[in-house]
C-alpha cells in the first residue's frame, strides 16, 4: 500500500468517525430543538408556580408535577441508593462465587423487565397491601428499576481500582474494610456517580411504573401515603388530551424534565468532583 | 529484633499449584537481604509470606513457621493487620492512593489507624519524608495530588508511606524495576541508609543491585532456595552450579 493511500484512506475513516460520533448526539439536539420550538411558548411563571387549571380553561402550570417528579426521584434515590451501592460492594468485594453470580444474573434480568410490570410489582405489593395509590408506591416502583443500575455500576467501578492500590492500603496494615471504605470507594467515587446519574435520569422520565402507582394528582402533593403528581404523567395526560393549550404545556413540561435531569446531574457533577478522582 | 527474621519450611500454594517448597533461612536483624532468581521463581511469593499478604489472593495458602523476634506470624490468632503494620511493603510498580495529596498519601496509614492530631500527623509526615529522601522535593507542594510526582518520586512515596507507621522491617518488591538508572541509585542510597533502623528485605532482577546493597543473597529456582548466603560469597564463589549458571548469565 503506498503512503499517498494509506493517507487517503486514514482521512476518509478519520472523517467518518466523526460523522458517526456527531450522529450518535444529533437525535438528541433535534429533541431538544423541537422542544424549545414547541413548548418555549408555553414556558412563564405561571407554568412553575400555578396548579393545572380544570378543563377547558387555559392557563395554569405544573408546580406540582415538577414538585411531585423531585419528591418521586428523591423516595426513589433513598430507598434504591444504599440498597444498590451497598450490594455492589458485596459483589465487588466477596469471595464466594455462586452468591455473586446469582445476584449479578438476576439484576442483568431485571434491568431488562419493562418498567411496566415493575409498575404492576408495586402496585400489587405497596398498592394492593395499603388499599390506596400513593407516592410511596410511585418511589418504590422506581427505586426497583434503579436497582440494579445502581448496583452494576457501582460493582464494575471498584472493580476498575487497581489491585495494587487494595494491596498497598493492606501492606500499611488497615483492616479489609477500611481498605472498602477509605480507598477503594473513594477511588471509584467519579463512577459510582456516573450510575446514579444514569440511574435518576432514567426514572426521572418513567412514565409507564407510575401510571398505577403514584397515579397522578391536580393538587399539591399533602402525604407519602396520597397519590402524587408527576411531570411525565402530566405530559402523558395533557398529550392525549383535546386541547391545543394542554399540548403545548405537554411540550413545555418535556422541556422541564429534560432541564431538570441536565441540571440534576450536572449539580451532581459539581458537588462530588472530588480533588483527584481516578476512575471516571 | 535481635533475632530477625527465622523462616522454618515455609511452603505456599496458589490453589494446586505448589509455588514454594520447603524455604528456611534467617534474615540478620538491620541488615539488607536479597532475593534473586529468574521470573515465576517464587520470589515474590515468599516476601509476600512475610507480611501475610499472599493469602490476599483468592485461593492462596500458605504452612510453616515465620519468627519474627521469636513469634511465628503463622500461629493462630495472630492477626495480619497487625503484622502489616510491623512489616511494611513496598511494590514493583509505584502506587500512591490517586485520591490523596502528598501529605494525606504518607499520613494515610496514620489516620487510617486513627491518629487525628494534626501535630503528629504533621511531624510523622515530615520525619517519613525526610526519612525516604524526598522532603525537599516535596515540602512545597505537599497538598499537590501523589500521583503528580515523577516515577522515581512516586516510588520514594511509597517509602515514606510504608515508614510513616513505624515498621521494623520493610519488604521492597522489585521496588526499582521501572525507573530510570538515577532514581534507582537514588532509592539505593535510602535502602543503604534506612538499613540502620530497619530489616530490609529486597527482591531484584538486577544482581548489580543486590551485590551493591546487600549483605546476605537468597537465590530462587523453581520455587526452592536453591544457595543462601553472604552476598559477596555467592557472587564470587557460589556453592551451587545452578547459582554459577544464574549469575553468569548462562541461564534464566
Amino acid at each position: 500500500m503506498t503512503a499517498r493511500r494509506r493517507r487517503w484512506v486514514n482521512v476518509v475513516m478519520a472523517a467518518l468517525t466523526a460523522l458517526a460520533a456527531l450522529g450518535t448526539i444529533l437525535p438528541l439536539l433535534f429533541i431538544f430543538g423541537f422542544l424549545v420550538y414547541q413548548g418555549a411558548s408555553a414556558i412563564n411563571l405561571d407554568f412553575f408556580t400555578r396548579l393545572p387549571k380544570p378543563v377547558g380553561e387555559p392557563g395554569g402550570g405544573m408546580a406540582n408535577a415538577i414538585a411531585g417528579s423531585l419528591i418521586l426521584i428523591a423516595l426513589a434515590s433513598a430507598l434504591g441508593l444504599p440498597l444498590g451501592i451497598l450490594g455492589g460492594v458485596y459483589l465487588a468485594e466477596s469471595r464466594e462465587r455462586r452468591l455473586p453470580w446469582l445476584i449479578r444474573f438476576v439484576a442483568d434480568v431485571l434491568n431488562g423487565v419493562p418498567s411496566i410490570v415493575i409498575g404492576i410489582f408495586a402496585y400489587t405489593v405497596v398498592v394492593l397491601s395499603m388499599r390506596r395509590f400513593s407516592a410511596l408506591a410511585g418511589g418504590v416502583a422506581l427505586a426497583v428499576i434503579m436497582l440494579p443500575i445502581v448496583l452494576r455500576t457501582t460493582e464494575e467501578m471498584m472493580r476498575l481500582v487497581p489491585a495494587s492500590l487494595r494491596e498497598a492500603a493492606l501492606a500499611l496494615g488497615l483492616p479489609e474494610w477500611k481498605v472498602i471504605v477509605r480507598v477503594v470507594l473513594p477511588t471509584a467515587r467519579a463512577g459510582i456517580i456516573t450510575g446514579v446519574m444514569v440511574a435518576i435520569a432514567r426514572v426521572a422520565g418513567e412514565t409507564a411504573p407510575l401510571l398505577f402507582t403514584a397515579f397522578g394528582n391536580r393538587f399539591w402533593h399533602q402525604r407519602l401515603d396520597q397519590p402524587i403528581a408527576a411531570l411525565p404523567l402530566q405530559i402523558f395526560a395533557y398529550a392525549i388530551s383535546p386541547f391545543d393549550d394542554w399540548h403545548r404545556q405537554a411540550w413545555a413540561g418535556a422541556l422541564v424534565l429534560i432541564t431538570l435531569v441536565f441540571l440534576v446531574s450536572l449539580a451532581a457533577r459539581i458537588a462530588t468532583r472530588g480533588r483527584y478522582s481516578a476512575v471516571r | 529484633m535481635a533475632d530477625g527474621i527465622r523462616v522454618k519450611d515455609l511452603n505456599a500454594w496458589f490453589g494446586d499449584v505448589h509455588v514454594l517448597h520447603g524455604i528456611g533461612l534467617a534474615i540478620a536483624p538491620k541488615a539488607v537481604t536479597a532475593i534473586i532468581g529468574p521470573s515465576g521463581c517464587g520470589k515474590s511469593t515468599f516476601i509476600r509470606c512475610l507480611n501475610r499478604m499472599h493469602e490476599v489472593v483468592p485461593g492462596a495458602r500458605v504452612s510453616g513457621t515465620v519468627l519474627v523476634e521469636g513469634e511465628d506470624l503463622y500461629a493462630p490468632g495472630v492477626d495480619p493487620v497487625e503484622v502489616r503494620r510491623k512489616i511494611g511493603m513496598v511494590f514493583q510498580k509505584a502506587n500512591p492512593f490517586p485520591t490523596m495529596s502528598v501529605f494525606d498519601n504518607v499520613a494515610a496509614g496514620l489516620r487510617l489507624a486513627g491518629v487525628r492530631n494534626r501535630a503528629v500527623l504533621n511531624d510523622a509526615v515530615e520525619r517519613a519524608l525526610t526519612h525516604a529522601a524526598l522532603w525537599d522535593e516535596v515540602k512545597d507542594r505537599l497538598d499537590r495530588p501523589g500521583s503528580s510526582l515523577s516515577g522515581g518520586q512516586q516510588q520514594r512515596l511509597c517509602i515514606a508511606r510504608a515508614l510513616a507507621v513505624g515498621p521494623e522491617v520493610l519488604l521492597m518488591d522489585e521496588p526499582c524495576s521501572a525507573l530510570d538508572p538515577i532514581a534507582t541509585a537514588k532509592i539505593e542510597e535510602l535502602i543503604l541508609e534506612l538499613r540502620k533502623d530497619l530489616t530490609i528485605v529486597i527482591v531484584t532482577h538486577n544482581m548489580q543491585q543486590a551485590a551493591r546493597v546487600s549483605e546476605a543473597t537468597g537465590f530462587f529456582l523453581l520455587g526452592e532456595l536453591v544457595e543462601f548466603g553472604v552476598t559477596r560469597a555467592l557472587f564470587t564463589n557460589p556453592r551451587d552450579t545452578r547459582t554459577e549458571d544464574y549469575i553468569t548469565g548462562r541461564f534464566g
